[in-house]
């Protein structure tokens, strides 16, 4: 077979869809992040909990009641939203009058209590999970082998992404959403409950990243710390995209896990890093992110 | 309801900014002194030094976020950096501890510098995110490093003899440098936050606009207060390497930096004395409850959620409340 750049195709593609792979989760949960400041104007410093809590309830849901991943990929995140939707009653939507800095803080303390008890209680060695017979085994392309499960995983990602992208930007509900985003007051003067939808979207949000969560809990096994890295490195993504636009947040997830994936193949020693590296280089080139709208 | 923040919420008790030091700081520097001299007769010191290593610490983030009004979350960086740089100059070069402390701080200060001409380009809980990033890297490149020693770290680091001259293996006389060079760190915070300096910060942190319009150069401000902020939690980190004689990823972790802002946020932001209480409280916390695992993260946690909920302005913060009278 033929090398390009030296590389073994195998290896070049491989690292290619394992970047994709990690895109899907950058770009679903910079996706839930930047719908949630939208809204609520705090950064859900949890959602990498959530993440985690989503694919470790997938995993109890399997072991203790025997119910299927199919089941568990629609009732995690509803499952796991409604606990948003609890928190953000509870605790959240008492700080609005207060500094953005106080979200952020908040969140911060409900993801340490969070991991603290999925590590107690489950170790931090890792429970595994299962790819479902339906999507075992894999495709031999020509150029590169695919496993099914990952196939599957960029689609069902990609579908969830463009299907929040259109329920936002071409309909009414998401005309609503973008007004509330603009002005809060008025859109409650126009007779809509604004304090439910920021509600509902916190949910919304959440269960985006639980989503993501079910999905990953399959390729990674199920980890309390595995949301707690990337979570930093998906406020990286957040930074370079900016947070204005939700096609933008999809596009830059996607992206960087595609560069990530590149990087590994070329210079594995920089692979950690080279999102953060991107995000020095946009600071210094467009402060306001690639598709950031300036303040 | 409104979701626009007010603006001022992190407000503070007026504060008498510039001129003498008023009398009751000078009483509490006093007290906070000549309890430090008597408390290693009674309390083990090591305890001591490491409640006043993370006092300084959390003070210095404490410059930057009280009085700044800028949240960063990758303070971890300047200490365990400086933690490291301090460790190996102790350990490989061989050099005393005093000059070991110095090359930490510096490293503290240019790590500073650089991920605060970065960070500064953006504002609120962007700034906050990009701090926490640039952390994140500064901990990979740890873990990677020859000179880190990955995950061991930099272990049994001598603590040398001060100057060349007194030795630093008794834990007394190790305790008494590190008191004075804590002691030292938050005269010089007070003296910061007390210039004219200082005064134009705090302009910046209530209006930033409004400091703009007035003709300050508010970014030169800013990335000021970040480099003298990431220089002295390089000088608490620095400190407590030669004190545990040991410099290791725990340092430069994320949830280092968390635990800095948890202490300043419960001692009571934008105050002077607030972080030191702080620190004193978390520490002998995780002290008391380190048998307990995992349970001191969610203990956080819930105290996190707790201070941000009802006590925001922190221990310290209320008692100035009440008193009337900035802490």
């Amino acid at each position: 077979m033929i090398d390009l750049l030296g590389i073994p195709p195998q290896a070049l593609f491989g690292q290619l869809l394992l970047g994709l792979i990690n895109g899907a989760f950058y770009a679903i949960l910079s996706l839930g992040l930047a719908i949630i400041f939208g809204l609520l104007n705090i950064i859900n410093f949890a959602h990498g909990a959530q993440y985690m809590l989503g694919a470790l309830v997938s995993w109890m849901l399997l072991n203790y009641l025997g119910i299927n991943y199919w089941w568990a990929l629609l009732l995690v995140p509803i499952i796991v939203g409604f606990t948003g939707v609890v928190l953000e009653r509870v605790l959240i939507s008492r700080l609005y009058h207060l500094d953005h800095l106080y979200g952020l803080l908040l969140t911060f303390g409900l993801a340490l209590i969070i991991q603290g008890f999925a590590r107690n209680y489950y170790g931090i060695s890792g429970l595994p999970y299962t790819i479902p017979s339906q999507l075992a085994g894999g495709q031999n392309l020509g150029f590169m082998f695919l496993p099914n499960y990952r196939g599957w995983v960029v689609v069902a990602s990609l579908a969830v992404c463009i299907t929040t992208w259109f329920v936002i930007e071409k309909t009414k509900l998401g005309a609503y959403l973008r007004a509330a985003t603009e002005n809060p007051s008025l859109v409650g003067a126009f007779g809509i409950n604004v304090p439910r939808m920021i509600t509902l979207t916190y949910g919304f949000g959440v269960a985006l990243a639980a989503f993501a969560g079910v999905l990953a809990a399959p390729i990674y096994s199920v980890n309390p710390n595995m949301g707690a890295d990337l979570i930093i490195v998906v406020f990286a993504v957040v930074v370079i995209g900016g947070m204005g636009s939700i096609l933008g947040s999809i596009l830059t997830g996607f992206g960087l896990g595609l560069v990530e994936g590149l990087t590994r193949v070329f210079y594995p020693e920089g692979s950690a890093v080279v999102i953060f590296v991107i995000m020095a280089l946009v600071l210094l080139v467009k402060p306001a992110g690639l598709f950031g709208r300036t303040a | 309801m409104s979701v626009v923040a007010e603006p001022n919420t992190m407000r503070l008790p007026e504060e008498r900014t510039t001129g003498a030091m008023p009398g009751y700081h000078i009483a509490i520097f006093a007290l906070l002194l000549g309890l430090a001299l008597i408390a290693p007769f009674f309390l083990y010191p090591v305890f001591l030094m490491k409640v006043m290593c993370f006092a300084l610490f959390a003070c210095a983030l404490n410059l930057l976020l009280g009085f700044g009004g800028l949240l960063s979350f990758g303070h971890a960086a300047f200490f365990g950096g400086a933690a490291y740089v301090s460790a190996h100059a102790a350990k490989v070069w061989g050099l005393t501890p005093e000059v070991a402390i110095i090359l930490g701080t510096l490293s503290g200060a240019l790590l500073g510098l650089v991920i605060g001409s970065f960070a500064i380009r953006r504002q609120g809980i962007y700034f906050a995110m990009v701090t926490l990033a640039f952390a994140q890297m500064v901990y990979f490149a740890a873990l990677q490093m020859p000179f880190t020693g990955g995950e061991d770290g930099i272990q049994n680091v001598p603590r040398g003899d001060l100057f060349g001259v007194i030795s630093l293996n008794s834990d007394m006389s190790l305790y008494f440098m590190v008191l004075a060079i804590v002691f030292g760190g938050l005269l010089a915070i007070y003296r910061i936050i007390h210039s004219p300096f200082g005064q134009v910060l705090k302009a910046i942190r209530e209006n930033e606009p409004r400091a703009i319009s007035l003709g300050y150069r508010v970014n030169n401000y800013k990335l000021t207060v970040f480099v003298l902020s990431a220089a002295l939690a390089g000088l608490a980190g620095a400190t407590k390497a030669i004190v545990f004689q040991l410099a290791s990823l725990t340092d430069v972790h994320w949830s280092m930096s968390g635990e800095a802002v948890l202490m300043t946020l419960i001692g009571g932001m934008g105050t002077v004395f607030g972080p030191l209480v702080g620190a004193a409280i978390i520490v002998t916390m995780q002290n008391y409850l380190a048998s307990l695992g995992a349970w001191v993260t969610i203990i956080q946690g819930f105290i996190f959620v707790i201070a941000v909920l009802l006590f925001r302005e922190g221990v310290v913060g209320l008692i100035a409340k009440r008193l009337r009278r900035p802490l």
